[in-house]
């Protein structure tokens, strides 16, 4: 990589920053301000996030990408009002949110379909909920059931369905709340290189039909440059924001743009991020001996 | 390649037909060392039944006697030069053969009660059945819903659980002379030694059951919009029924083994009341037949609840499966 001429990362072609000059112009959905969490343990105080400070416009799409245990999880569950935050506030159109709601839908990396209900009456359940007749709530889940191109499997139970289609229902439902932001918890964390790639795609294709913001949680760096227009790189021990990147690839985006200057360049640049070089040493190297013989190599000789 | 039929792999399911021949022989196996202890001379059978007492005044033609016993007197006999007694091996009064127990089971509802005050078979059990029902039925009225609060909501264990510990432990038959100084000597008491048996440990053990719910299901009902009722109702409780059902599919056993004691409280009844006549008149046949008719009501009960549940739930059956 290091031997390839790639531009800088932050260069944007006139299209490209012209979209996101559209996009700031946006209302903002939800807004981040001085959020701190601190857990206590029996090694003393942890701070899993250290003043996370983000706001996301309307109909952006925003990856949080940062290593394991870096408090990602953390920071969209503190969104979604599944836990509290230390200090610090959660602006939904400017209301502070405390507690979960419909207003942000939430898809997790386990599915969590109910599995005593089949595929409509979990598509339904949010809608019913808000009090929503059986009739409407059935008419406006067999839409969004449509949407996610399950049609066919509206009356099976969810553990008749593949992984991808799981997550696919999860999505529906959600969506079927029409929330103002849908979090997203490494959604696509479980599933095959392939399924991932053609859920990514339905994702992108769903978001850019329709009005929502999505934040959307992952490890995969490829994954979050194809989806995002910008991206949240975030820092372990404490979690804290280390940049915010704006993705220069163009968009719509395509298979092809995962070799594209642009893409090489933010992935580049995320990898110096989250696995900044150890003083040139090579980290974590088992020590094995040699036991084959002299001269049967797999790797190519020395010279 | 057919696939080599296996008895012992590790965690694989068996074949259909070899499933079927195990469980055949799960009650075959127990049946096949019965008979072999009754019709096979040589195994056990320590007693001499008396065919002909000959010289010995005290035998009687069909008594029961001791090995030990019979043999001295064979001997004192065999000395004095008188004739001999004769007899055949035989096992004790308490271990009827299966053709005598299979023939009590039959006679034991068609016989006539001795005394008019006695109830015929069919009556004692279905007595002991009502009892089993209403202790049940009201134990599960309160122990279900306190169960699921327990483990739904943490003020709740809290509340009720360290009581509950405590109170599981005092054995339910000592409260036997308290429950017929309360509530008489009738079915009263009965019913309540079955409540105290079951109830305790019905709501541990519910509450446990509903801890085990994945608590992403109850957070993804949140993010929808679910308020706490409907979490409680629309997500906890239909979440945790099958394994609910599988509970009370084992505490409807733990109720069964405390009728005999319940049923022996206050004034006798039901098939305890059958066993323990049946048992003073030496009818150890009858006896067996009347415990067997436990097990098969027991066994009974269990299927049919075990393939209403397949019915009730048939995403969680497939679960299983998959």
């Amino acid at each position: 990589m290091e031997n390839l001429e790639l531009p800088s990362y932050l260069q944007q072609s006139e299209r490209v920053s012209e979209r996101f000059k559209r996009l700031k112009d946006r209302e903002v959905i939800l807004e981040v301000k001085d959020l701190y969490k601190t857990f206590e343990s029996s090694q003393g105080k942890i701070t899993a996030l250290n003043n996370i400070n983000f706001k996301t416009h309307r109909r952006e799409f925003v990856c949080v990408i940062g290593p394991s245990g870096c408090g990602k999880s953390t920071l969209i569950r503190i969104l979604a009002g599944l836990e509290t935050a230390t200090s610090g506030q959660v602006l939904l159109d400017g209301e502070p949110k405390f507690e979960p709601g419909p207003d942000r839908g939430m898809v997790f990396q386990g599915y969590t379909l109910f599995p005593w209900l089949t595929i409509k009456k979990n598509v339904m359940f949010g809608l019913e909920m808000k009090g929503k007749s059986k009739a409407s709530a059935e008419g406006e889940a067999l839409q969004w059931i449509d949407l996610v191109g399950l049609t066919k499997f509206v009356n099976a139970y969810p553990h008749q369905l593949s992984g991808g289609m799981k997550q696919r229902v999860a999505i529906a439902r959600a969506l079927a709340n029409q929330p103002r932001i849908l979090l997203m918890d490494e959604p696509f964390g479980a599933l095959d290189a392939q399924t991932r790639f053609k859920m990514q795609t339905n994702l992108i294709d769903i978001w850019r039909n329709i009005d929502i913001t999505v934040l959307f949680i992952t490890h995969d760096l490829d994954e979050a440059i194809y989806l995002a227009d910008r991206i949240l790189v975030l820092k372990g021990n404490p979690g804290e924001v280390q940049e915010v990147i704006e993705i220069s690839v163009p968009r719509p985006r395509k298979p092809n743009h995962f070799l594209s200057p642009e893409f090489l360049a933010t992935k580049k640049r995320l990898e110096e991020l989250i696995h900044p070089p150890h003083n040139n040493e090579e980290p974590d190297r088992l020590n094995v001996i040699r036991m084959t013989r002299v001269g049967d190599d797999v790797e190519d000789a020395d010279v | 390649m057919k696939q080599k039929r296996q008895w012992l792999a590790v965690r694989k399911d068996l074949l259909p037909t070899q499933a079927r021949w195990l469980t055949l022989l799960s009650f075959l196996l127990p049946l096949l060392i019965w008979s072999l202890v009754s019709y096979a001379p040589f195994v056990w059978h320590p007693k001499i039944k008396v065919t002909e007492p000959a010289s010995v005044t005290w035998f009687q033609a069909g008594m029961l006697i001791d090995k030990q016993l019979f043999f001295d007197e064979v001997n004192k006999a065999v000395a004095q030069g008188n004739p001999v007694p004769e007899g055949l091996r035989a096992n004790p009064v308490y271990l009827p053969a299966p053709d005598e127990v299979a023939v009590a089971f039959y006679t034991a509802f068609v016989t006539e009660p001795k005394r008019r005050s006695e109830q015929w078979l069919h009556q004692s059990l279905w007595h002991s059945i009502t009892i089993i029902f209403w202790g049940f039925l009201l134990s599960s009225l309160i122990g279900i819903p306190i169960g699921i609060l327990c483990g739904t909501f943490a003020a709740f264990s809290k509340l009720q659980e360290p009581f509950v510990e405590f109170f599981r432990y005092l054995p339910a038959p000592a409260f036997g002379a308290l429950a017929v100084a309360i509530l008489g000597i009738h079915d009263g008491p009965k019913i309540a030694i079955i409540f105290l048996g079951t109830f305790f440990q019905q709501v541990l053990i519910i509450s446990n059951t509903t801890r085990k719910l994945d608590t992403s299901l109850i957070e993804a009902a949140l993010t929808l919009g679910a308020n706490k009722m409907q979490v409680l109702f629309r997500v906890v409780i239909p979440g945790i029924s099958p394994d609910l059902v599988r509970d009370l599919r084992v505490l409807l056993g733990w109720a069964w083994t405390y009728l005999i004691v319940a049923e022996l409280i206050g004034t006798s009844s039901g098939i305890t009341f059958f066993i323990t006549q049946q048992a003073r008149y030496n009818n150890f046949d009858n006896v067996f037949a009347a415990i067997m008719m436990i097990g098969i009501i027991g066994l009974v009960t269990d299927i049919i609840l075990g393939k209403l549940s397949k019915r009730i739930f048939p995403w969680e059956q497939s679960q299983n499966k998959a």
